[in-house]
């Protein structure tokens, strides 16, 4: 280690400003503050700080998607060979399933890193952490079978468009790993919905409908238990499938208190609610599928867990996160029983939230300077 | 006197280095008076360095408020003016003869005088510079008429000095300068004390103010806290505010007629030797407190706690307002992979490090950053440590976009940069809050002017 710092101390000066490679100075910085917590002490205000900073806040969002990752690596060889009807043991699903998922883990993070350090460069900033979550989502919200370059298009676009026109991490209006999907979902919908992308090389005979796609036609005759869906033993997208899963991330989260509470419990009441009015409705087949179901079909408990408690893109006040969250979850299950262009209202539900977002928080806080303004009034009257 | 404050958010910071209840007098040659604590003050120098001075004797004045001087805290030699970048002058030194003679301001009892008579004895003397107000926290205005004035009886910032050793021996000189205090506001005097930090006996006798009780974690001891909860500020209110030793200081004015500038100051540190009490005075040089009396690490010595106290060197004196000095080790060392590490015996405030098994341990905490600047990213973050009815993020964008309505709107009058310190402590973004904060209010005082 020691070694390590001399030869970085070594090497420094080069790429601080009149060194040769100044031009790489963010670069440089982003593997030294990787390797070593730089050494800068407090100069203004509090002498002392918490030990916690972006890396180990990003590092535990990432520690929270493993399972649902492991899993998901797991699901994709098992849904495949499900499909061939093939029986086989654990090793052999998940080896199939890390050569399918792997690759594109590599790709976001490779296409997304780069431009973030590409972007840190010209500004001049430090690199932001802010990625290292991002580029752990996108893999867990597309389909296993999506093309490597289709992918790294989404993922150019969600980072530029999606974040660094706004300024980078923390200044974003919507999340980036969302603007990937939907721009996956609306450019190249042959690879991202029907029935044939869910599982990894399918065997053409098999249905690889997810639950949201029987839904959809109505075929609930065929429908998966809900113990499958809980479980995670259904097609869909790398990630999202078990609930279980998500919701082992979803305690490591709440625990550290890295994800808003408020947010995730308000989006998973929204969803039940919702799910409730339509049961009571009771109109078609879909209105009357039993309101949890809503809750582990589809992307919904990930995008809850790990999409909607965005602590930049959601509302910021506390009173905010509340309706924010609870509009999501409603807004889901509408879009999905309502609209039969789009099966997965979750995705588009937070991306349409998340606009709102501001909105609702300004009300919030305006409520806040009205109660300000009325103690005024009060003490000039008295 | 049954209703007891009680504030929910907030944080103690448990360190290393509590301060003995053992009191010894500081044998100090020098003390210094340090304009830049007097926030917004210019001063205008009234001696010239040679002058011999008695404790009470003129120093400067302000040049934006002319009637407020600042005077000497003890008799002997003014020596020095130390300046720094464009002369701004930062501390005016004075050697003391060790007599510790005080100009006569003759004694009366406040209650025989009114306000003004009252305002012009503190502000001839200097003691007047003992009141702030709120709000921007700058010494208070002698024109105005307070709304309410506020006394905290103990401080709950880490390692903060045991405001009741103070008080002992000093209770008569305490009521005289509460007695002054009620003369010089239309409300009321609150005296407010502390559930655990304060013993409840001790302000039995206390006449002429109201006595108010707060429970809680830091920052229950901050002004704004408790001004927030008894008597909140409105745009266009003035309240003023002083610490306990401020009002004995004031009271054996009145009592003796004399500057007694003399107070007691905690030494508190992890890399203190011997942390305990000392007999000082205002300005004090620190350092026959720490020679021989810390470790050998490279140190910081901060004038005040870890959270607001001013840095200054092992040879430097003590703040104006300073009630402690505080010792910790410099963090300027780089820690392989630290972010990725779990981090046992790392202190933090979120749960991110296992800190949270051991809420009772006492921590060494460094200067370190532990990070670099970010963005605000995490929300609802900062609110778990700030008891306000305020948007602390909000208000600190609309201080950086600079936009005066929306600050005032969003209650900056209510606030200080001191009550920001716990969320600049906590942030992972790794913002300098305070100092944003405290712009905040220097450009509101400007456009307010």
């Amino acid at each position: 280690m020691k070694a390590l710092r001399k030869f970085i101390d070594k090497q420094k000066p080069h790429f601080q400003k009149g060194g040769k490679f100044h031009w790489l100075e963010s670069t440089f910085d982003g593997f030294e503050t990787f390797l070593f917590v730089p050494n800068t002490v407090t100069t203004k205000g509090a002498h002392i700080r918490d030990s916690i900073d972006m890396k180990r806040t990003m590092i535990v969002v990432v520690l929270a998607t493993l399972p649902a990752l492991i899993f998901g690596m797991w699901n994709v060889g098992y849904q495949h060979f499900l499909s061939l009807g093939e029986t086989t043991d654990f090793w052999q699903n998940i080896g199939y399933g890390a050569l399918k998922v792997v690759p594109i883990i590599v790709v976001s993070y490779a296409v997304g890193l780069g431009i973030e350090f590409y972007f840190a460069q010209i500004k001049g900033h430090e690199i932001n952490e802010g990625y290292l979550v991002t580029g752990m989502l996108i893999p867990l919200i597309v389909p296993p079978d999506i093309p490597l370059w289709i992918l790294a298009v989404a993922v150019a676009f969600a980072v530029i468009f999606g974040k660094e026109v706004f300024g980078g991490t923390g200044m974003n209006v919507v999340n980036p790993a969302l603007v990937a999907r939907a721009f996956l979902f609306f450019a190249y919908p042959g690879d991202m919905s029907g029935d044939k992308v869910w599982i990894a090389e399918k065997a053409d005979t098999f249905s690889g409908a997810t639950p949201l796609g029987n839904a959809l036609v109505g075929n609930f005759n065929h429908f998966h238990s809900f113990s499958d869906m809980f479980m995670g033993f259904i097609p869909g997208s790398v990630g999202e499938t078990s609930t279980l899963m998500i919701l082992i991330g979803a305690v490591i989260l709440l625990y550290t208190g890295i994800a808003s509470w408020r947010v995730m419990v308000s989006v998973f009441a929204g969803g039940l609610v919702m799910g409730l009015l339509f049961n009571w409705w009771g109109a078609n087949e879909y209105m009357e599928l039993p309101a949890y179901y809503h809750l582990v079909m589809g992307g919904f408990a990930f995008g809850a867990v790990f999409m909607a408690t965005d602590p930049v893109t959601s509302a910021q006040t506390a009173r905010g996160k509340y309706i924010y969250g609870f509009l999501v979850g409603v807004m889901a299950v509408l879009i999905r029983v309502f609209n039969p262009a789009y099966p997965e209202g979750m995705m588009l539900a937070i991306l349409l939230m998340n606009v709102f977002a501001p909105l609702i928080d300004h009300y919030v806080i305006e409520s806040n300077i009205k109660k300000r303004l009325k103690r005024l009034k009060v003490a000039v009257n008295s | 006197m049954s209703t007891v404050y009680s504030v929910k958010k907030g944080l103690d910071i448990k360190l290393l280095g509590e301060a003995e209840k053992t009191i010894i007098d500081l044998d100090a040659k020098r003390f210094a008076i340090k304009p830049p604590d007097f926030i917004g003050c210019f001063p205008k120098m009234l001696v010239k360095e040679g002058d011999s001075v008695k404790a009470g004797t003129p120093l400067f004045f302000d040049k934006y408020r002319e009637n407020i001087t600042y005077t000497s805290p003890v008799s002997g030699k003014f020596v020095e003016i130390k300046r720094g970048a464009k002369r701004k002058i930062l501390e005016l030194i004075i050697e003391s003869d060790g007599k510790f003679e005080s100009l006569d301001f003759g004694s009366t009892d406040a209650g025989s005088l009114d306000k003004q008579q009252v305002t012009e004895k503190l502000l001839k003397s200097g003691v007047w510079p003992l009141i702030r107000q709120r709000p921007y926290a700058v010494v208070a205005n002698p024109d105005d008429t307070p709304k309410s004035i506020f006394v905290s009886a103990f401080n709950s910032a880490p390692l903060a000095p045991d405001y009741e050793l103070m008080i002992k021996g000093n209770e008569k000189a305490l009521q005289a300068g509460l007695d002054v205090l009620a003369k010089l506001t239309s409300g009321k005097v609150h005296l407010n004390i502390h559930a655990k930090l304060n013993h409840p006996d001790t302000f039995k006798n206390v006449s002429n103010v109201q006595v108010n009780t707060f429970s809680g974690p830091h920052p229950s001891g901050n002004v704004s806290v408790q001004v927030s909860r008894l008597d909140p500020i409105n745009k266009g209110d003035v309240v003023w505010y002083t610490d306990v030793q401020g009002v004995i200081t004031m009271g054996k004015l009145f009592l003796t007629g004399k500057y007694d500038s003399s107070r007691m100051v905690a030494l508190t540190g992890s890399e203190v030797l011997k942390p305990r009490y000392y007999r000082a005075h205002t300005g004090a040089n620190i350092t026959n407190m720490v020679v021989d009396n810390v470790t050998d690490n490279k140190n910081r010595f901060i004038s005040g706690d870890v959270l607001t106290g001013i840095k200054i060197e092992s040879d430097g004196f003590i703040g104006f307002y300073d009630s402690m000095v505080t010792v910790i080790p410099e963090g300027d060392y780089y820690e392989f992979f630290g972010w990725a590490h779990p981090g046992f015996g790392k202190w933090s405030f979120s749960k991110t490090y296992p800190s949270w098994l051991t809420p009772n341990k006492k921590y060494r905490l460094d200067t370190n950053m532990h990070g670099g600047l970010r963005a605000f990213v995490l929300t609802g973050l900062y609110e778990k440590v700030f008891p306000f009815d305020i948007y602390p993020m909000q208000l600190m964008k609309a201080i950086l976009v600079e936009d005066i309505d929306l600050m005032e709107n969003l209650g900056i009058y209510e606030i200080d940069a001191e009550d920001f310190a716990l969320c600049e402590v906590i942030d992972p973004s790794k913002i300098s809050m305070q100092e944003l904060v405290r712009n905040g209010l220097e450009l509101m005082r400007k456009e307010m002017s």
